[in-house]
């Protein structure tokens, strides 16, 4: 993904603003983005778990999924054919997590699904976004016209004054609970608005025209709680709030059930449901419902103060045998002021309590097996 | 008391046969807020480039290069307990190690602080 130069990188709508705010700008999926301001990571961080942080977070994909018969419904079964999820379950104005997988039962995208009542939003990821494009023509076109809204940027508010922020500007902000979503005016722009993100923090995700997203991000960083924040922060934000990162934590490699996200399949599309399986995959998936998976993702607690990074080998032992499982993201928790993990490990040893051993530069460490997220989530459910 | 400087942007502060060495100001500002460093033992011979230290930053890990070979005196153990101490004085409190000087003429790859700035310009 690394381009060879920066003149090959995409730009989003706000690329000016962060260039007017000193954000430090790195490849990331194909697109020029802040990894951070001159605050640095750690305070942007802190920030946002303390007042609030605002996100670019417009090199992701955003797609709308139209019925041909008119009928949201038919969409949402149409969906259902790529995602173990209940599609159809999700209310008008509500959002639900999902991934789409693949025939081995690995996810090869992990994405937001809103019901906007006459249609569905999707949010892809950046890295995914054209290949998920081409799967859902692939697949769903007998049922949805399938929009690609490369016209428009998105934007993350969050934490724990981002209502009052928002609510300045859109009435209907405060009285949204957590994963309602749907399309809200912004100050005079027409939005889609929901009440999701990506720190654990309450707060929104905001898809606005293109051309209006510098206004309304100027207009949101007018509050003096509202600092912008780099992607360097939106990692370890999301790291302690134990959420997947794609490419890292969840891969083609690793099913639903191996990555800890039974939560996010839902009863109807398991055996015994009332549309059990029916998606790429289905009977691995099911299958490991009933009988476990051979691995877990698991969060990952060191005893000491050394960050276990990305791709560090496990251990069960300080001291000999084979690897058992890797890290998968790793680094330090501003908010915990301790490092913090993910990775892979044996079922057998994924109780939490127990401990592993990471190799780092030749040492092994001892981590523990902890429940996630590590930082207590704050949403408005 | 001489200032030298690495391309690695690492200072050495040479008193007699003895040399202090950390990260400069300018290496701090690229690695962001410290959380971690981690020393060389007291008493280890170091070669020449060999990784000596590891300072990492929310993000990222980085290798501290010994930039001239020598056995390690004293390491200052106050960075352990502050990471941050490297953010706020890198040129001063924020020292790393002291190393005996094994080769004076080591020291002649090195640059003044005239060269650093230019190097980093």
């Amino acid at each position: 993904m690394l381009a060879r130069d920066v003149s090959e990188l995409k730009r989003t709508p706000l690329h000016a603003l962060h260039l007017a705010r000193g954000g430090k700008m790195v490849p990331f999926a194909g697109y020029e983005m802040p990894v951070q301001y001159p605050a640095g990571v750690l305070k942007e961080h802190l920030h946002t778990r303390a007042s609030a942080g605002l996100f670019d977070v417009s090199h992701m994909g955003q797609l709308a999924l139209r019925p041909k018969s008119g009928k949201v419904s038919d969409a949402a079964l149409a969906l259902e054919r790529l995602v173990p999820q209940d599609i159809l379950g999700i209310a008008p104005g509500r959002q639900r997590y999902a991934q789409f997988t693949n025939d081995e039962g690995g996810i090869l995208d992990d994405l937001m699904v809103a019901n906007f009542g006459d249609h569905l939003f999707l949010v892809v990821n950046a890295a995914c976004k054209a290949e998920d494009e081409a799967h859902l023509r692939k697949h769903l076109s007998d049922a949805c016209e399938i929009d690609s809204l490369a016209d428009r940027a998105l934007i993350a508010l969050q934490g724990p004054k981002a209502e009052t922020a928002l609510a300045k500007f859109c009435a209907d902000a405060a009285s949204m609970k957590f994963m309602d979503a749907g399309p809200r005016r912004v100050g005079d722009f027409d939005c889609f608005v929901s009440r999701s993100g990506y720190t654990g923090e309450d707060g929104f995700e905001i898809s606005v025209p293109a051309a209006q997203a510098e206004a309304l991000v100027t207009r949101l960083l007018d509050d003096p709680g509202v600092l912008p924040i780099g992607l360097g922060a939106r990692d370890s934000l999301r790291l302690e709030a134990g959420l997947c990162l794609y490419g890292h934590d969840i891969d083609t490699t690793t099913t639903p059930v191996e990555a800890a996200l039974e939560w996010s399949v839902q009863k109807s599309r398991r055996k015994g449901g009332a549309r059990p399986a029916g998606f790429p995959g289905a009977d691995k998936i099911l299958d490991q419902f009933e009988h476990g998976a051979p691995r877990r993702r698991v969060g990952l607690k060191a005893q000491g103060r050394a960050p276990v990074r990305e791709g560090a080998p496990l251990f069960a032992d300080s001291a000999s045998g084979e690897a058992i499982g890797k890290v998968t993201s790793g680094g330090f928790g501003p908010s915990l002021n301790a490092p913090v993990a993910m990775g892979y490990l044996p079922i057998s040893l994924a109780g939490i309590g127990t401990t592993v051993f990471a190799e780092v530069r030749g040492q092994r460490l001892p981590l523990a097996v902890a429940a996630t997220p590590f930082v207590p989530n704050t949403y408005k459910r | 008391m001489t200032t030298l400087y690495t391309s690695d942007h690492e200072w050495l502060r040479i008193e007699g046969d003895v040399a202090t060495i950390g990260i400069t100001d300018y290496a701090q500002q690229q690695l962001g807020d410290v959380v971690f460093v981690e020393l060389p033992k007291v008493g280890r011979t170091l070669k020449k480039a060999e990784a000596a230290a590891v300072v990492e930053s929310v993000k990222a890990a980085s290798d501290v290069y010994a930039p001239i070979s020598g056995e390690v005196l004293e390491v200052n153990d106050a960075l352990t307990a502050e990471p941050a101490l490297v953010n706020s004085d890198a040129a001063g409190k924020a020292w790393f190690f002291k190393i005996k000087i094994a080769d004076k003429s080591e020291l002649g790859g090195l640059m003044d602080e005239a060269a650093y700035k230019a190097h980093t310009a």
